[in-house]
């Protein structure tokens, strides 16, 4: 029996497009009528853009056909709803942007367009990315396909659940706290969180700009590896992209990984961990051993402050970076008497209750008074937990934790506590304090059925080395090769 | 350092924000459980310890002085909620 199109991932289309099998508009065409015929069960996409994919789709034909392809040509995206397309409404889950139309597009998605990609759509997330289930999305919640009373994750809950599902070939997301990690390990993806600078934020909506960072959502660590090519590299758009080489990400995928140095923090593996995470993740630890890497136990002492230093710096970043929606210049715009209402009302419409609980969080933490004791201490803090990982980077080549510390929680079972939501962060927030690399992959599953994941970081600029271990671990195993019960 | 009632309408304030009734209660006794979750780090000795505001060695980044194509201005002004003859238009201010 054939696999259906809509199945496959990238490496294995890519060929088959190339070889002419199966064509850029069938390709297409399988992944619409999928969207259409079942996408209201999860609710991953805002935005299906049916005649902008079918027209990618055609110039994707046209390119095959001239010679001219390269390994995305013709491979249905779908793309977070943070990062601006030209002509197609940009939304970031919340109300306040329902209406925006960009008028150009992220450095990402451009890059992406000149490889030849057909974007379906944008797809769901946490308003302005702030959130791990999806929940504080203004156009609904999207469920896991593993089990719709489950959340997927978040805040890239949709493109992490469009993956799983089968609703696109491979997805882009981003990552500020987890929001690529934690999704792809509770849907059972792969995903991965470059380095800060490795991929352009130019036309990504800010959060926190400090930790933001785009990456692939994927069927297979392969894809994984192929999108980062095509998104990774330095962009004079965006002053804190890194001027640093791109290396050859695909070269290291089955290199062997005998005599790899792999650490493992003692701190990860405490108190709130599942008892089903940790056991999927230490059996993970043994299949890596099997393979020949080296387990070295290494120390994080400051990660249970990565936390609080977060829901301090990343609410002060955000504070000052939603002040733009006023409800002047581009967005929903409330009526008022005079200029200050309509801007007091504009916000408090247009935002949902968690975005106005951070704006709130971040400009408390900035006031006069407060500065010294919350933005200043917890920037000391963060020197601190990057000082940790310069110390462990030195013992071992990356590092293996859980992703999350349960797998998915149900629906509005923490919608109530935003401390208890803010937890489910724990593992993924301190890559991004440290700027560096993480990928989850899948490494086992709940006795409900539900996906787990294995983070994989590594020092700056390392995400080839955790393609290599992620790759070998993948390959060792088949936790990929399940699909959901969808 | 508990918020009150008081402060949280201060810090709506300077975030131009207008809270109902329900949610100023609410979001009082949240942002108290998160601030109280991030006193910890008041726990932690940082005595010169230099703050790390930026992960990558990246600073002052220039470009030669050179004019280069923006967005047109109609383009800029595409989503804008009100606009008249290529401004923007808000309620009175004076």
């Amino acid at each position: 029996m054939t696999e259906p199109l809509y199945s496959l991932s990238i490496s294995r289309l890519a060929p088959m497009l190339a070889r002419g099998e199966v064509s850029p508009v069938e390709v297409a065409e399988a992944m619409l009528t999928r969207i259409k015929e079942r996408d209201g069960e999860l609710n991953t996409y805002i935005t299906v853009d049916e005649p902008g994919a079918r027209a990618m789709a055609q110039e994707a034909a046209a390119r095959l056909a001239r010679g001219e392809a390269t390994p995305l040509t013709g491979i249905p995206l779908a793309l977070k709803d943070v990062m601006v397309t030209r002509g197609l409404r940009t939304t970031c889950g919340s109300r306040i942007l329902a209406n925006f139309i960009p008028p150009y597009d992220a450095t990402v998605c451009a890059r992406l367009r000149q490889a030849g990609a057909v974007f379906l759509g944008k797809v769901n997330m946490d308003e302005f990315a702030m959130g791990s289930s999806t929940e504080n999305s203004a156009f609904g919640p999207s469920r896991n396909p593993w089990n719709r009373d489950y959340i997927p994750g978040g805040s890239s809950g949709g493109s992490a659940a469009a993956v799983a599902a089968d609703l696109c070939i491979a997805a882009l997301g981003s990552d500020t706290g987890g929001s690529i990690r934690q999704p792809a390990s509770l849907c059972g993806v792969v995903g991965l969180k470059p380095t800060y600078g490795r991929v352009s934020r130019y036309g990504l909506v800010a959060y926190a700009s400090s930790l933001d960072q785009i990456g692939p959502l994927t069927k297979e660590v392969r894809d994984a590896a192929i999108l980062l090519q095509a998104i990774a590299g330095h962009d004079p758009r965006d002053s804190t992209s890194a001027p640093a080489p791109v290396p050859d990400y695909q070269e290291v995928l089955g290199r062997e990984i005998t005599g790899l140095k792999i650490g493992v923090p003692r701190e990860f593996f405490g108190e709130g961990l599942d008892p089903e995470v940790a056991a999927a993740v230490q059996a993970a630890l043994q299949t890596l051993t099997g393979l020949g890497a080296e387990l070295v136990e290494v120390s994080l002492p400051h990660t249970e402050y990565a936390v609080a230093v977060y829901y301090v710096l990343a609410v002060a970043e955000a504070s000052s970076n939603l002040a733009r929606y006023d409800g002047v210049k581009y967005g929903f715009r409330a009526e008022g008497q005079n200029l200050l209402e309509v801007y007091a009302q504009t916000r408090s419409q247009g935002f949902g209750a968690e975005v106005r609980r951070r704006i709130m969080l971040g400009t408390y933490a900035l006031s006069a008074g407060y500065y010294e004791a919350y933005y200043q201490k917890a920037s000391q803090v963060r020197a601190l937990i990057r000082r940790d990982f310069e110390a462990a980077f030195r013992q071992c080549r990356v590092i293996a934790t859980p992703v999350a510390p349960t797998p998915a929680f149900r629906l509005g079972e923490k919608v109530d506590d935003p401390l208890t939501m803010y937890l489910s962060d724990i593992f993924t927030i301190s890559a991004n304090l440290g700027g560096i690399p993480g990928i989850s992959v899948p490494c086992g599953f709940s006795s409900g059925g539900l996906p787990i994941g294995l983070q994989l970081l590594g020092p700056v600029f390392g995400e080839a080395d955790l393609l290599q271990v992620a790759y070998a671990f993948e390959q060792a195993t088949d936790f990929h090769r399940r699909k959901p019960p969808f | 350092m508990a918020l009150t009632r008081e402060e949280v309408l201060h810090v709506a304030d300077l975030a131009r924000l207008s809270l109902l009734p329900e949610e100023i209660e609410l979001f009082t006794r949240q942002l108290n459980d998160i601030l109280a979750y991030v006193e910890k780090l008041q726990e932690l000795d940082t005595t010169g310890v230099e703050p790390l505001a930026h992960v990558i060695p990246v600073f002052n980044v220039f470009r030669e002085d050179v004019v280069s194509q923006g967005l047109d201005r109609d383009a800029a002004l595409s989503n804008a909620p009100a606009r008249e003859e290529g401004a923007l238009v808000v309620p009175r201010i004076i």
